[in-house]
């Protein structure tokens, strides 16, 4: 590393902060010339989505100034608001209560511990091996047959969306990277940084040239043209955010690109559960973007990607 | 009075963290007129959460039925139902007494006040409605000015089924429906169909 990591957050966060103002000023300018005083659907959605990101990026700012307790804190509510958002909409019976008490009372906060203790043996395995065996077994114990094998799938895809794979990006800190001892608080930053903006420039992109659907049955909103634009913009994003990785600029380069593609399909999954409940969004808690998982549905799937990446390939 | 208003928004605010409760009004608007606001119950919960998704003007004069047996044990359950809510409470076994609950909604309503009640009766284990009992046709037909306003209540009979004891943080969400009243040499089992029917349409999907 050329610079130390005070000086990478500060002008990461920085740069971020500058365009956030940037982005700020257009959204109020173009409020003040299209409709002043009156409600504009675009505009006003932009304006909500602008402000949103405020305190998204404050909030992770905060969390990184806290430390790692701050940052394991913050996504395990993350967690825990996407499990409410995914169990709320999955239609679960009377027979499930314990296995979702479980869920979010012993294996969330569980998985985070481990997280904070670095105990990666069994964090990587708690939720697909034993909460995969045990919840099915409380389910079974509720006495409901009634599309049994249906309800303990949904529990677990929950988990393993919500808490397992969200979980692996305070897990980046755990990682003992040669000769980047101390920073591995800027592969959380360069991960979320590129996969959002991923999700930033797919909306821009597909607002601009979008035609061709990827596929009308999941997303009206997801086109090929936004697909392509996005995740190539984002990837020169995370390519020339090497400075601040340990990798160099073609593997950042190689890196950015494939977890924008998982981004990509991680939000187009959600989508198509999304569609079979007949809903638009998760929920509602993000004014602008919908529910918490609407946020994350990105990074949920790229996330334990690029933690196994950096960790075949960095780790002594 | 006062402590009792504490009381009631310290209740809300507990109810709406635990259930990230979101109201959606089809149609109607949270107005300040006398109506019924009739709901499918699922838990004990069930009135707390519309009570709380009210405004708060309109949650000062609209009074939850409740039953007597279950609200009048315990001194602590006594006061919350008397002073907090100001529910209005019914006998559910015929052989009390005091068997008049239309008489005691029907006053309540001659008050000015607004009722949330559970044409069900019970609360309710299955996935679909149980046949509504009678009183909301009569009480309709006494107070033909009293908008019908049905509300589903999703999610809150996952969030503490009968006989749970820790609940689970589900986000749960009511649908205000549009208001219905009595037709013109509508039969009171007819009525009841429509009623059931129209709660039924603001459910969400099923699997």
């Amino acid at each position: 590393m050329s610079m130390s990591l005070q000086e990478s957050l500060v002008a990461v966060f920085g740069g971020i902060f500058a365009v956030l103002a940037v982005a700020s000023c257009i959204g109020a300018l173009l409020k003040w010339r299209l409709a002043p005083g009156a409600s504009h659907a675009t505009v006003d959605n932009l304006n909500s989505r602008i402000r949103a990101w405020w305190v998204m990026i404050l909030l992770i700012a905060g969390a990184i100034w806290i430390g790692k307790g701050g940052i394991i804190a913050l996504f395990a509510f993350i967690s825990f608001q996407c499990l409410r958002e995914f169990v709320s909409l999955t239609h679960t019976r009377r027979g499930d209560h314990q296995a979702l008490q479980w869920s979010f009372f012993f294996f969330l906060p569980l998985q985070y511990y481990l997280i904070a203790i670095d105990w990666y043996g069994l964090f990587s395995i708690l939720i697909p091996v034993y909460a995969f065996l045990l919840l099915p077994i409380c389910a079974a114990l509720g006495s409901d047959t009634t599309r049994f094998l249906e309800r303990a799938a949904k529990v677990q895809w929950g988990l393993m969306i919500c808490v397992y794979c969200l979980s692996h990006v305070p897990a980046l800190l755990s990682l003992e990277i040669i000769d980047f001892a101390g920073g591995n608080v800027l592969l959380i930053v360069f991960l979320v940084l590129t996969v959002q903006s991923s999700d930033v420039f797919q909306y821009v992109w597909g607002k601009l040239l979008g035609k061709r659907k990827i596929s009308a049955a999941i997303s009206p909103s997801k086109t090929l043209e936004g697909l392509i634009g996005g995740v190539l913009t984002s990837t020169a994003v995370g390519a020339a955010l090497w400075w601040m990785t340990p990798f160099l600029p073609w593997q950042a380069a190689l890196i950015a690109l494939t977890i924008n593609v998982m981004g990509f399909f991680g939000g187009f999954v959600l989508s198509a559960i999304k569609r079979d409940r007949g809903v638009k969004d998760w929920g509602a808690l993000i004014e602008g973007h919908g529910g918490m998982l609407d946020r994350v549905d990105s990074i949920s799937f790229s996330a334990p990607i690029f933690f196994h990446i950096v960790r075949y390939w960095w780790v002594a | 009075m006062a402590f009792e208003h504490l009381i009631a928004s310290g209740l809300c605010a507990f109810a709406k963290l635990l259930t990230g409760v979101r109201a959606v009004w089809r149609t109607t608007e949270p107005l300040p007129r006398r109506r019924i606001y009739f709901a499918n119950h699922r838990s004990h919960g069930d009135f707390v959460l519309i009570w709380a998704s009210l405004p708060s003007p309109l949650r000062r004069r609209t009074r939850p039925v409740a039953a007597a047996d279950y609200w009048l044990q315990g001194g602590l359950r006594r006061y919350i139902a008397n002073r907090v809510f100001r529910a209005v409470l019914i006998e559910r076994a015929a052989k009390s007494g005091r068997a008049d609950p239309v008489g005691q909604m029907a006053e309540a309503l001659a008050a000015g006040d607004s009722l949330i009640i559970f044409p069900e009766g019970t609360r309710n284990l299955g996935d679909t409605l149980l046949p509504f009992k009678s009183g909301l046709y009569h009480l309709t037909l006494a107070h033909p000015d009293v908008e019908l306003v049905p509300v589903w209540i999703e999610n809150l009979g996952r969030v503490m089924p009968k006989g749970a004891v820790v609940p689970v943080p589900l986000l749960c969400s009511l649908t205000f429906g549009p208001a219905l009243a009595v037709a013109a040499g509508e039969t009171r089992d007819a009525f009841l169909a429509r009623a059931s029917a129209a709660l039924l349409a603001l459910a969400p999907p099923a699997d």
